[in-house]
């Protein structure tokens, strides 16, 4: 399977490739430009003997300190008609960087193009309604990121605006 | 109050028309089966529009999982979906010992099975149980309740817990099978399977339920798979996909079971479908617990798996190894790795990026709720108002797997 979307891209797209990086995964990974994910995935979704028709997970991962570009925005497709085939696609992307929405490919892609912006920061462009998803709507920052402390940079507003209970002038007084 | 949930959600920025109605379902309502709201544009009784907020109970888990060590990550997965823990459980720790190449005993495997399937059993009693309550029809869930409460009784047994069972470990269970563990679970068996012929047989032989569930919220195989739809939701639109046939993990490949699948993906086939599954279910269980063999209930590796208490105390290896492991975790050597099992709901994964340290540096669930709700709006629109409350119960929607 790798080999086949290989020479397949390698045949079609190799301008949207942007690197060959061996990783130790146990999915075929493959790296593409951020212009290049909606012309690949649409071409491959219906591309005879591989059709990859199924998104499986959209999700990103934060490498700071550890890689540049610091964030990595993951696509995992699956083939329904061949069992258990999956694939991985893989757009690394610059703090500021936008990625193109798959929502008209993949109807699902809505919400976890919503999540990963939600909590990795990081914009789709074309989609219909970038807002936060899980975290309340005046939160700010977002959490997944790896500069983002693990207790959060303290809550005071929002207790103050979703409860106005003031909980700092409480404990000090 | 009202002005600023309209003004909150897209709907209600345009100007709502003459008649129409907005109507807040949740975030805590009886018939929202957790917290999670639903908007819903009403004309007379039929849904104009409708919008999912989700949210409410996001506790960071992926987060945790970057400072937690593998084993404590353990007692978040029971908080993902906590109708069917231990299947979370499994998902996990398969995860973590596929990345660390350890191969447990038989048994383990058997008995990791055998928990599995009945907390799928449970789970489906749930959903089907409270679907039927939700449409009026209470004495069925009445009478699996009974079941579900003996399957409680054996994980109690087995784990010590009933809800956070906190099942495995790496390399292995917890602790041991109880002596009597092969007998209550064919007593399970032996009870449930006329109980769910019964429960069944109350469900369709009842015209209201049949009218209020034939062809209401259903969805195309097509529209499914672009949804990202899993499990028995995709399976009753007529997808015939299940991770235990297609990618078989544990022992799945060595059973004999069928897939059952629906036609139009509406509330009665997703009904139907899981009714199917838990007799399924049932026959795995039966084939594994009389073939159930005898053996450790971990895998022989101290460095990995925590060490006897009692040999803590008397001997220095154990004593190094228990130190090592509650003071620096399982070192999982660095890699991706991409674990799907299928859960009662659908196919959960766990992605995880190791670094070679002791917790991972990036862990992500795939929820198989969170990507089958997102299409609720869609599948509601022009149904009544009385639908929709039938159509998530049907879905099986646990807050708790929607916002991990």
């Amino acid at each position: 399977m790798k080999e086949t979307i290989q020479s397949f891209l390698k045949d079609k797209f190799p301008h949207f490739i942007s690197k060959e990086e061996e990783i130790l995964t146990n999915l075929p990974t493959f790296f593409l430009k951020p212009e290049g994910i909606v012309p690949v995935l649409f071409a491959l979704k219906t591309a005879p003997g591989i059709e990859l028709n199924y998104l499986n997970d959209l999700t990103a991962i934060d490498w700071l300190g550890k890689k540049t570009p610091r964030f990595e925005v993951c696509y995992l497709l699956r083939s329904g008609n061949k069992s258990s085939t999956k694939v991985q696609f893989r757009v690394a992307l610059e703090e500021d960087e936008q990625v193109p929405s798959i929502i008209s490919i993949f109807k699902g892609a809505n919400w976890p193009e919503r999540e990963v912006y939600d909590l990795f920061g990081i914009r789709f462009a074309g989609h219909p309604r970038m807002d936060r998803l899980i975290m309340p709507d005046n939160f700010q920052g977002h959490p997944l990121r790896k500069d983002y402390p693990l207790e959060g940079f303290g809550q005071d507003y929002l207790v103050e605006d979703l409860l106005t209970i003031h909980l700092k002038e409480d404990m000090e007084a | 109050m009202y002005e600023k949930t309209a003004e909150h959600f897209s709907l209600k920025q345009k100007k709502l028309p003459e008649g129409h109605l907005l109507v807040n379902l949740g975030p805590s309502h009886p018939s929202t089966h957790g917290i999670l709201q639903n908007v819903i544009q009403l004309d007379g009784e039929r849904v104009v529009d409708a919008e999912s907020v989700i949210g409410y109970v996001h506790r960071s888990f992926e987060k945790l999982g970057e400072r937690y060590t593998y084993n404590q990550f353990l007692v978040c997965t029971d908080r993902m979906n906590y109708v069917s823990t231990p299947l979370n459980n499994i998902g996990w720790i398969l995860a973590v010992e596929k990345m660390l190449q350890i191969e447990v005993p038989d048994k383990v495997t058997y008995v990791r099975m055998i928990v599995s399937e009945l907390s799928r059993v449970m789970d489906h009693i749930i959903c089907n149980g409270i679907l039927g309550v939700d449409l009026g029809a209470f004495s069925g869930m009445l009478h699996l309740f009974h079941h579900r409460e003996n399957i409680y009784q054996v994980l109690e047994k087995l784990t010590g817990a009933r809800l956070t069972t906190t099942f495995c470990r790496v390399g292995g269970l917890e602790k041991d099978i109880y002596p009597e563990f092969e007998k209550d679970v064919k007593t399970i068996i032996k009870g449930l399977r006329p109980a769910i012929e019964e429960f069944q047989s109350l469900l369709v032989n009842n015209r209201i339920f049949m009218d209020r569930t034939e062809g209401v919220g259903g969805i195309s195989a097509e529209d499914a798979i672009s949804y990202g739809y899993s499990g028995p939701n995709l399976r009753a639109a007529g997808v015939p996909w299940d991770i235990r046939k297609d990618d078989p993990y544990m022992f799945y490949d060595k059973v004999d079971f069928d897939i059952p699948v629906g036609e139009d993906g509406s509330v009665l086939h997703r009904t139907l479908v899981r009714m199917e599954e838990m007799r399924q279910s049932l026959r795995i269980v039966e084939q594994l617990i009389n073939g159930l063999p005898t053996g450790a209930h971990h895998a022989d590796m101290p460095h990995i798996y925590l060490p006897d208490k009692s040999k803590v105390y008397k001997n220095m290896e154990e004593l190094i190894y228990h130190f090592k492991l509650i003071m620096h975790g399982i070192k999982v050597p660095k890699g991706e790795y991409y674990m799907a099992t299928e859960a009662a709901n659908g196919e959960l994964g766990f992605y995880i990026v190791s670094e070679g340290e002791k917790s991972p540096w990036r862990v992500h669930v795939r929820r198989p709720c969170f990507w089958f709700y997102q299409s609720f709006p869609e599948l509601v629109k022009g149904s009544l108002l009385a639908d929709t409350v039938a159509t998530m119960s049907s879905m099986n929607v646990i807050a708790g797997e929607l916002d991990c």
